[in-house]
């Protein structure tokens, strides 16, 4: 993949999902919806809320935890930590700081990504980079999202949509370059397609403008990144996209002709859309189902606000 | 390229709407709602707008969604577009 550079991988996930569960039934009291109603427009089933004691960085310490503890790697070996997210209490300080503290990552470098949904597919590109280049030996990648004090209970738009969660990886240092490189895009004419503003903040979005430019430039770039890495579409072990909205999923997936043998993450219908942690949670679920397997190859395609998008092939820990 | 006609835009739109959402053919007609007679939501009309895009080389900007409430405002539209 990088000649010259050592290679770099995923070496351990972990995720944190809210305790507290919330199904159509009560989210469609207040809109003038139903179950049916969501489930048909969104394939979400239902989708975990954050309590008062799971903060963001709350969430990402938990999963960043459980993804050093899978991965072997001791907190202290950890260089960098990324932290993908919108939905801080502010806009300073990042969380990053706080969750390497409270981790014990007590020399690393922190910073937080802010790519909206994409955010974690970036970050992932930035930590495999900075592991082959030798700025870092290990690095915690973590997508969390508090986003629900953020949306509307009473927009029948949004109100079913999202999710809080949070999902992470710790990338380091392997024989066998296990992180394929990023294709990314963007497209600043659509910013004004998902936005969070005001007081108190408010997410926005224009769905149908999304779900356009998603359909129609998702699959290429999903078959550039597969190019990438030197595999056809159809030869992935699994396709973890953004868990955006089901229907988006599955139109992506037909247009990119996938065989059944290719696992597709739908962990939206039990998590809702939880922006930049989606794509972390949805790779762990599969990993612990057992629908992935050490040293398989899995998409990954975060997108979202900005527009922005960004993908890549990884070889499961 | 020649202007399509209202009639076979009204043709082709209905292998869109069979391709897209398995609408049935003699269901489209002028004065069917997309969403009041048809069941089209708002996400499968994108997709049935991308697919007419294609269809005829012609652009239908999401403002100009908003306005497409009936089969025949998307005839007229698409009709008028592909001048």
């Amino acid at each position: 993949m990088s000649a010259g550079l050592r290679g770099a991988a995923v070496l351990g996930l972990g995720a944190h999902r809210p305790a507290l569960r919330v199904d159509n039934h009560e989210i469609s009291r207040r809109t003038d919806s139903s179950d049916e109603w969501i489930r048909d427009r969104s394939g979400i089933v239902t989708r975990g809320v954050a309590g008062d004691d799971e903060s963001t960085v709350d969430m990402a310490t938990s999963a960043g935890a459980k993804a050093l503890a899978a991965s072997g790697v001791p907190a202290d070996a950890v260089g960098l930590v990324l932290l993908a997210t919108c939905s801080m209490p502010g806009p300073l300080p990042g969380g990053s700081p706080e969750v390497a503290s409270r981790l014990g990552a007590r020399s690393a470098g922190a910073s937080d990504i802010g790519a909206g949904c994409a955010g974690f597919t970036y970050a992932l590109s930035m930590a495999a980079d900075a592991v082959r280049c030798g700025t870092a030996e290990h690095v915690l990648v973590i997508g969390s999202e508090k986003l629900l004090p953020m949306v509307d209970p009473d927009d029948r738009s949004t109100a079913f949509l999202f999710g809080d969660g949070a999902g992470a990886a710790v990338v380091g240092p392997a024989e066998v370059d296990g992180i394929g490189r990023v294709v990314w895009a963007s497209d600043g004419d659509q910013h004004e397609s998902l936005t969070i503003h005001g007081s108190p903040r408010r997410l926005a979005m224009n769905g149908r403008a999304i779900y356009r430019w998603a359909t129609t430039s998702l699959p290429d770039l999903a078959r550039r990144a597969c190019a990438q890495a030197g595999i056809e579409p159809a030869e992935l072990a699994a396709f973890v996209p953004h868990q955006a909205n089901l229907r988006i999923t599955e139109s992506v997936v037909k247009s990119l002709g996938l065989p059944d043998s290719v696992v597709v993450a739908r962990d939206v219908v039990d998590s809702g859309n939880t922006s930049a942690a989606s794509v972390p949670l949805a790779l762990t679920r599969l990993h612990e189902q057992g629908q992935v397997r050490t040293g398989d190859q899995v998409l990954l395609l975060g997108f979202g606000a900005g527009l922005t998008a960004a993908g890549q092939v990884v070889r499961c820990p | 390229m020649t202007a399509p006609d209202p009639a076979s835009v009204l043709t082709g739109l209905a292998d869109v709407l069979q391709e897209v959402a398995g609408t049935p053919a003699d269901k489209v007609v002028r004065e069917a709602g997309f969403e009041a007679d048809l069941d089209i939501d708002s996400l499968t009309m994108v997709e049935v707008v991308v697919a007419c895009e294609e269809k005829w080389g012609v652009r239908i900007p999401d403002a100009a969604l908003e306005g497409l409430r009936t089969v025949g405002d998307a005839v007229d539209y698409i009709a008028g577009a592909a001048k």
